[in-house]
């Protein structure tokens, strides 16, 4: 009998410390979080806020989610990027609690999460964000117009050379094309870019070197002396230069800044949202008010952003 | 029978039995372990189409899909899916990455199979592993970080970030595969060739392209494609390196977009079930086929060595 | 005595071109991992420290260190190893004891092959085509992993296949005509005798797992998501988590005004962890090697 059990018995223990690693591992976060519930008796049990959307916006999210840990630690935020398209495509899911994204929702999508969730998305403005155009630092531009912007992205767009916009001594340069850097095709700031600069139903010219982030964005530019690209202004750094930007050649180019996106001066600025999938539930509709308060409105403008006028 | 005639009888009987079930459960579970390599490539296939095949069979025209050059698949006016260009970029990138790596990789595992000490095999060896070990998304910021100004620098060119950037990173990358793989098919050559050159007075130079070479072609071949194989599905590094630009490339220094790049880069963001998420996962068939042919071909070429042998 | 004719000079001379000529095609692999090493090394020395491994990332990520990420990274590994181990492990030993030469044998070495060649980015496609969306785990580490795992299978079957291969048959003989069955016999004979050649392949399999980016982007990796420092069960499964090489990628491409180095000190910790998982498992293998008795 010995003999027949020993095997068995050795792989029952093999057996059970396998399943009591699987165990612990499943189970890591349940004790982690009864810990918590200990620790934060008041407020009650640790509730998560997923929050996914825009990768203009992840910087801004992550900033309040850091900052809003330390004001209620019995919420944890969850951040997670992939563009405007993925936060409305998880609030259609239903899968996000808060999807952020710099554009509004488009009234179909509104009908698709309408369908899904059963209520309507509800819509908060959280910040506003100046679509900066920046170049090489060494570029002697300081000025474009909304309609030369057009011309260097649009499919049908005729500008392809520095000359064509008046600069001819381009230190550094390699020849003379314009190297457009845009953003992957599904990013707010590319639909966005696209409606506002190039206008309604039109489509970027093909070959622009199209970055993941506008971080990415920023550093290839620095790198670049032909290059000319779009961005947040939050992702202006001292490598690159931010031109001003005039709506029609001959107009005052305006600086894109915080006073400039509030009184609507800047031709090319626009609202940042976050959507809730129907009222929001306690803890999430909170957090929204944080955001919406000064607390939240100050990491606005600390992360480069342009706060909300109301204050 | 007597009693502890019985009583023993009964033992044997139940042990058997005991270890036979168990040993028919064990045996059972490794046959299925076993058979799931097969599964899960059906299920990757099966998968990855049953994603695409909505729009694969309805709505997407195949020719224009393959052989046009335009990649709209947001536009709001005129959506266009061609992935011409990055079909192109694919295999500019990948060839250009092999035309270095071959050269190298070959002469490498040539080295270190036939002229090297066994100490120095063996310290080479090693460092090939780590080479092999680097992740994809580290080789990809290297691109970017340090090659990028690099070429620049170094060619006079606009934008460093282009096909030459990442055929470089990924010649890197499939170096190692070429060495290890182009070893074991140098190895297999049978030492009497090498004797008999030698005694025909040839020198290693001789013996290397006039023995080694034809009696090594299959498996150095294999290893060739291996490292193609490899290229071809390379995501983060030419993600980062190559520019991500839809163009059809005039020189080495124009940037590019590869097939797995903008999937990598575009998935994230297309909402489930839409044409363009479909779309996406039809390049991802379409990658699965080349690297399932490049595999393939590659194992029937090693088979055929070993058949010969 | 020989004599040193001309034509002899000339022959060593081709010799002596020949091995230069190869040995520095050698070094042109030996010397880009020196340099991209030491490269990174230097810029990211500013940053490297115990504290950057044990914080959380701050200020937008623009601070701190990478915690998080570490964490997570540790739990996609582990678990998809978990799960492509044992499978991994069984499959080589239902190839290298069990199979016959037949159509299904040649089979499944051909499905093998193939899986090891499948794109990594078709391996996210899948994880989020059957874990994410068709079993309804959604983005979590547990989808991650699993997706992890089949990526890495075919490694693991290569080289625990090699390993059982590296027992002589006469092992196994002798012990079948002690009256072992197939089944004890591996478990007693096969299995002892190879399994240090079978750790060492599941541990360079750790390697190659952290460094996947592609694969865990779609099926469970985030941006940014708080935990407590030190605390090792900060995860569940079906969280989503950070991973090292994740971090690396949104840190060069979406977060700005990050300090020089960071990106830098990213990829050196998520170099030196592979490398030195790496280190591990080949010195384990040369000891092997060195103590094999027959």
């Amino acid at each position: 009998m010995r003999m027949l059990n020993n095997p068995w018995i050795k792989r029952a223990a093999i057996a059970a410390v396998v399943s009591t690693v699987t165990l612990s591992f499943g189970c890591g976060k349940k004790s982690g979080g009864e810990k918590g519930v200990t620790e934060t008796i008041k407020s009650g049990e640790k509730k998560t806020i997923q929050n996914i959307g825009s990768d203009t916006m992840v910087n801004l999210a992550q900033a309040w989610a850091e900052e809003y840990a330390k004001i209620d630690p019995s919420v944890s935020v969850e951040v997670s990027g992939g563009g405007s398209g993925i936060g409305i495509a998880a609030l259609i899911n239903g899968t996000a609690d808060v999807a952020n994204a710099s554009r509004r929702l488009e009234p179909e999508e509104i009908k698709r999460a309408k369908a899904q969730t059963g209520d309507k998305p509800r819509e908060y403005m959280v910040a506003y964000d100046a679509i900066s155009i920046f170049v090489h630092k060494d570029n002697p531009l300081n000025e474009i117009s909304v309609d030369e912007l057009a011309e260097i992205y649009k499919e049908t767009g005729k500008i392809t050379k520095w000359s064509q916009l008046g600069v001819t001594q381009l230190p550094g340069a390699k020849g003379d094309d314009i190297i457009r850097v845009n953003r992957q095709n599904n990013s707010g700031t590319y639909h966005y870019f696209r409606e506002a600069v190039l206008g309604h139903n039109s489509d970027f010219k093909s070959g622009s070197l199209d970055m993941n982030g506008s971080k990415d964005v920023i550093d290839l530019v620095a790198k670049t002396p032909n290059a000319i690209a779009y961005a947040g202004l939050g992702y202006a750094t001292e490598a690159v230069k931010v031109l001003k930007v005039s709506k029609k050649k001959g107009e005052p180019a305006i600086m894109p800044s915080i006073a400039t996106t509030l009184d609507k001066s800047y031709p090319i600025a626009r609202p940042m949202f976050m959507y809730t999938p129907g009222e929001p539930p306690e803890h999430v509709k909170k957090y929204l008010d944080w955001i919406h308060a000064d607390a939240g409105q100050r990491v606005v403008e600390i992360s480069g952003y342009i706060p909300l006028p109301s204050r | 029978m007597t009693r502890i005639g019985r009583r023993r009888a009964e033992v044997w009987f139940r042990r058997l039995s005991w270890s036979r079930i168990g040993e028919a459960v064990i045996e059972n579970l490794i046959r299925l372990c076993g058979i799931s390599a097969v599964l899960f490539v059906f299920g990757i296939f099966l998968f990855v189409f049953r994603e695409g095949a909505g729009f694969l069979f309805d709505g997407l025209d195949i020719e224009k899909f393959l052989f046009t050059t335009e990649w709209y698949p947001t536009s709001r006016s005129n959506v266009r899916y061609g992935v011409g260009a990055l079909i192109v970029g694919t295999f500019s990138v990948t060839v250009l990455a092999m035309a270095i790596a071959v050269p190298f990789g070959l002469g490498a595992a040539i080295f270190v199979s036939e002229f090297c000490g066994k100490k120095l095999r063996e310290a080479l060896k090693i460092v090939i592993e780590l080479l092999a070990a680097i992740p994809s998304v580290v080789w990809g910021f290297i691109g970017l970080s340090v090659m990028n100004p690099l070429i620049q620098k170094v060619f006079n060119v606009p934008i460093g970030l282009n096909v030459f950037n990442g055929a470089i990173l990924l010649a890197l990358m499939s170096v190692p595969i070429m060495v290890s793989i182009g070893e074991d098919a140098l190895k297999a050559v049978p030492d009497a060739y090498r004797e008999a050159a030698l005694a025909l007075g040839a020198t290693r130079w001789q013996i290397v392209y006039r023995v080694l070479l034809p009696a090594g072609k299959n498996g150095l071949l294999a290893a060739v494609l291996l490292g193609v194989g490899r290229a071809v599905g390379e995501t983060m590094a030419v993600l980062m390196a190559t520019g991500h630009a839809v163009n059809i490339p005039r020189t080495i220094f124009d940037p590019v977009r590869t097939l797995t790049a903008t999937i990598a880069a575009e998935l994230g963001e297309a909402p489930v079930g839409s044409d363009h998420y479909q779309v996406l996962f039809i390049i991802g068939i379409l990658l699965f086929s080349i690297t399932f042919a490049v595999n393939l071909t590659a194992d029937l070429v090693v088979k055929g060595i070993r058949k010969k042998q | 005595m020989f004599v040193t004719t001309p034509f002899v000079r000339q022959k060593e001379r081709r010799e002596l071109f020949a091995k230069i000529f190869f040995g520095l095609m050698a070094a042109a692999m030996v010397l880009p991992l020196v340099l991209i090493l030491t490269h990174l090394v230097y810029q990211a020395w500013p940053l490297l420290s115990w504290e950057f491994l044990s914080t959380n990332p701050t200020n937008g990520m623009r601070r701190g260190g990478i915690w998080s990420a570490i964490l997570g990274t540790i739990y996609l590994v582990g678990l998809s190893l978990f799960v492509s181990a044992p499978i991994g492990v069984f499959a080589a030993v239902y190839l290298n004891e069990y199979a016959r030469d037949n159509w299904l044998t040649r089979i499944i070495n051909l499905a093998v092959v193939n899986l090891a060649g499948v794109p990594s980015i078709v391996h996210a496609l899948f994880g989020l085509g059957a874990f994410v969306l068709f079993a309804g785990i959604g983005r979590s580490i547990l989808a991650a992993s699993l997706t992890l795992a089949i990526m890495t299978l075919p490694v693991i079957i290569a080289s625990t296949k090699e390993a059982l291969g590296a027992v002589p048959r006469s092992f196994r003989e002798a012990c079948w005509n002690l009256g072992a069955t197939r089944w004890q016999t591996i478990r007693r004979i096969v299995l002892p005798n190879s399994i240090s050649g079978i750790l060492t392949g599941v541990i360079l399999q750790v390697s190659r797992t952290a460094g996947e980016t592609a694969p865990v982007m779609f099926t469970g990796a985030v941006f940014f998501k708080k935990i407590e420092e030190g605390e090792l069960f900060a995860y569940a499964i079906t969280d989503q988590c950070m991973a090292l090489s994740m971090h690396l990628y949104t840190v060069t491409t979406q977060v700005t005004n990050t300090p020089e180095a960071l990106p830098y000190a990213i990829a050196v910790v998520l170099l030196a962890t592979v490398l030195l998982v790496n280190a591990v498992s080949i010195s384990i293998r040369v000891y092997i090697r060195s103590r094999k008795k027959w």
